[in-house]
């Protein structure tokens, strides 16, 4: 009995030490194989926007995007949320433009391969959802005439470069939109049809602008890319591409028993789709229902894929074609972000609900019921040792 | 006496700290709640025994992430192709507490009881089921696939 302790250090010493050997199965490395940035496919072409890979777009967009012109007041533009240097967002639990919106702003590396957009995904393309804060009077504030006219004033000729004669603006007003306020609804009313395609016809173009300068914001490979290559190829992981113990348990859990990996999956940890995790709402905004009130605004929107103002033949509507449009699912669902760099980009979910890593693996760990719908997340039984190895593993994801 | 007794303790004790490691490896062990691994073929007789289906993938492979025609093959017992069916269809995957991420349709009948059914989208690996709900002259009937990615 004596050497009952001896013994005892002995066998945690070789369990600890076993845990600690990244030693994965094929399974594992597969699944982790799956999720480098190397399995990332090519840039698919937009043929819904012939102008998606047309570098004066491009450039043009990126004008537009950075230029405090383009919105109502001059004070803010798409980078005053969205910015560069922090990875195209803000830090903020919810942006703030012209006024103080209801969520957070979204990073956008890679966001060209999403098929929806916003956190209910209430728009089907890249263009269309540029569209949105030009005239949402919290954001950009302004209206779809006025930025006619502004495009013409500015940028005329780098335009017509592009898109081919700008229409005569002769006897239409200089702010009107559908969505504006009553005075810009009633010009728009006063407006002809052809004089309302016109507008809408420039309109849709500027977002197509837009959406070919986002093109080209991607992620950029990580730590765990570093990892992943190695342990695929069966290298010794060298420098700082070797992962800590904390970190190997990290990804183990990720991908095993904490389950993370079935909705972040894939090279940019997201499956593209809609779920209810049971995050709380935030006590001071409006009611907040996700992703089944986004159904019929993207069905309504003439921006939308099957609109007037797509390129190319409608095989490319499949997403909105074939949505999901009244399932208890859609109750609260919000879009699978991107885990990429998540953890240099505090606070997190769709309203800035929790400030810190420690707080979602917490929350996910817990899984509280929602307050409307059903929380697709089921509780998880880690000990403090594995909630550290998660957060630690989803820091390899931002170095 | 004596001995009997701390032997018959010691004896509890290790019995005890056996318990002890089997929970612990028994709760820190991956869940596998996986059931016995379903029924993937891709041709069965529908759930009343009116049609033999096929259901496959229309360009042979499955990509997780992507939008997908399927092809449903639908022919009766005697394996005379069926035509003019109603088909709707719903699923999702059974361990997950979620339905389908798209809302696929019967969009084209391609002839010798072949339906296309466009919109099929797998976004994670697991088990998904597809439920077909059938309507035909000869009546109706309904079946599931399931696809295991
Ligand atoms: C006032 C701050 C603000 C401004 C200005 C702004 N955005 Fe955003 N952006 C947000 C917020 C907040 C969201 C999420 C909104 C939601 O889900 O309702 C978002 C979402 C997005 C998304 C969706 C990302 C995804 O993964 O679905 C894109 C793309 C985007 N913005 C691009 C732009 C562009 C282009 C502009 C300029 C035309 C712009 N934003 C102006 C705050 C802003
Ligand atoms: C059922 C699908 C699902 C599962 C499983 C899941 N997530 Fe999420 N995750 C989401 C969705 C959806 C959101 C956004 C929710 C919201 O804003 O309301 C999210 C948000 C996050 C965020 C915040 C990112 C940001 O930019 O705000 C992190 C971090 C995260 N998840 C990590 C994890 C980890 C770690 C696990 C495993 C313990 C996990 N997720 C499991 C779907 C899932």
């Amino acid at each position: 009995m004596r050497h009952f302790p001896r013994v005892l250090t002995l066998m945690v010493a070789v369990i600890l030490a076993g845990c600690g050997e990244p030693d994965f199965s094929d399974t594992e490395k597969k699944t982790i194989a799956s999720l480098a940035l190397s399995a990332l496919p090519s840039l698919k072409p937009d043929t819904t926007n012939r102008f998606a890979d047309v570098p004066a777009a491009a450039a043009l967009g990126s004008t537009l995007f950075f230029d405090q012109g383009m919105s109502r007041d001059g004070t803010v533009s798409c980078s005053t949320c969205h910015k560069i240097d922090r990875q195209f967002q803000d830090d903020l639990p919810q942006a703030v433009g012209v006024g103080h919106t209801n969520r957070r702003t979204m990073p956008l590396a890679g966001v060209a391969r999403d098929p929806w957009f916003f956190w209910d995904g209430r728009r089907d393309s890249l263009w269309a959802q540029a569209l949105t804060p030009l005239e949402n009077p919290l954001e950009q504030a302004g209206n779809r005439a006025a930025y006619a006219h502004y495009i013409k004033a500015r940028f005329g000729e780098r335009y017509e470069r592009i898109f081919g004669p700008l229409p005569d603006f002769a006897g239409m007003p200089l702010n009107a939109s559908p969505l504006g306020n009553d005075a810009e609804k009633a010009a728009w009313n006063a407006m002809s049809g052809a004089q309302r395609d016109a507008i809408n016809g420039v309109y849709a173009n500027i977002g197509k602008a837009i959406a070919a300068f986002e093109r080209s914001i991607e992620p950029a490979p990580t730590r765990f890319d570093r990892f992943a290559l190695d342990l695929v190829t069966g290298a010794e992981p060298k420098g700082d591409a070797a992962f800590s113990k904390e970190e190997i348990l990290g990804l183990k859990l990720f991908i095993g028993k904490a389950n993370c990996v079935t909705c972040h999956d894939g090279p940019r940890f997201t499956d593209n789709s809609f779920h209810n995790t049971g995050v709380p709402p935030v006590a001071d905004l409006p009611p907040d229902r996700g992703r089944i009130d986004a159904v019929a605004q993207v069905e309504a929107d003439p921006f939308n894929c099957l609109g007037a103002f797509r390129d190319g033949d409608a095989s490319a509507c499949g997403e909105l074609r074939f949505m999901v449009k009244d399932a208890p699912q859609l109750i609260r669902a919000y879009k699978t972000p991107s885990l990429r760099g998540a953890a240099t980009r505090p606070p997190y979910m769709h309203a800035g609900q929790f400030s810190s890593l420690d707080e979602v693996v917490a929350h996910y760990a817990k899984a509280a019921p929602s307050v409307e719908g059903t929380s697709e997340i089921h509780p998880l039984e880690l000990s403090d040792r594995e909630r550290a190895a998660l957060v630690a593993f989803l820091k390899t994801l931002a170095e | 006496m004596a001995s009997l007794w701390r032997y018959l303790l010691a004896g509890l004790g290790l019995a005890a700290l056996l318990v002890g490691i089997l929970a612990v490896v028994y709760l820190t062990a991956p869940r596998s709640s996986q059931p016995a691994v379903p029924d993937v073929s891709r041709t069965k007789n529908t759930d009343n025994g009116l049609f033999v289906a096929s259901f496959s993938p229309e360009r042979g492979v499955v990509r997780q992430g992507e939008l997908e025609s399927w092809l449903l093959t639908l022919k009766t017992k005697a394996g005379a192709p069926v035509e003019g069916a109603a088909i709707a269809i719903s699923g999702g995957m059974p361990q997950h507490n979620h339905g389908l991420p798209t809302s696929p349709q019967a969009t084209d009948y391609l002839g010798d009881g072949r339906y296309r059914i466009e919109g099929v989208k797998f976004t994670m690996s697991g088990w998904w089921q597809l439920h077909f709900a059938i309507s035909a002259t000869a009546g109706s009937d309904t079946v599931l696939f399931n696809v295991v990615l």
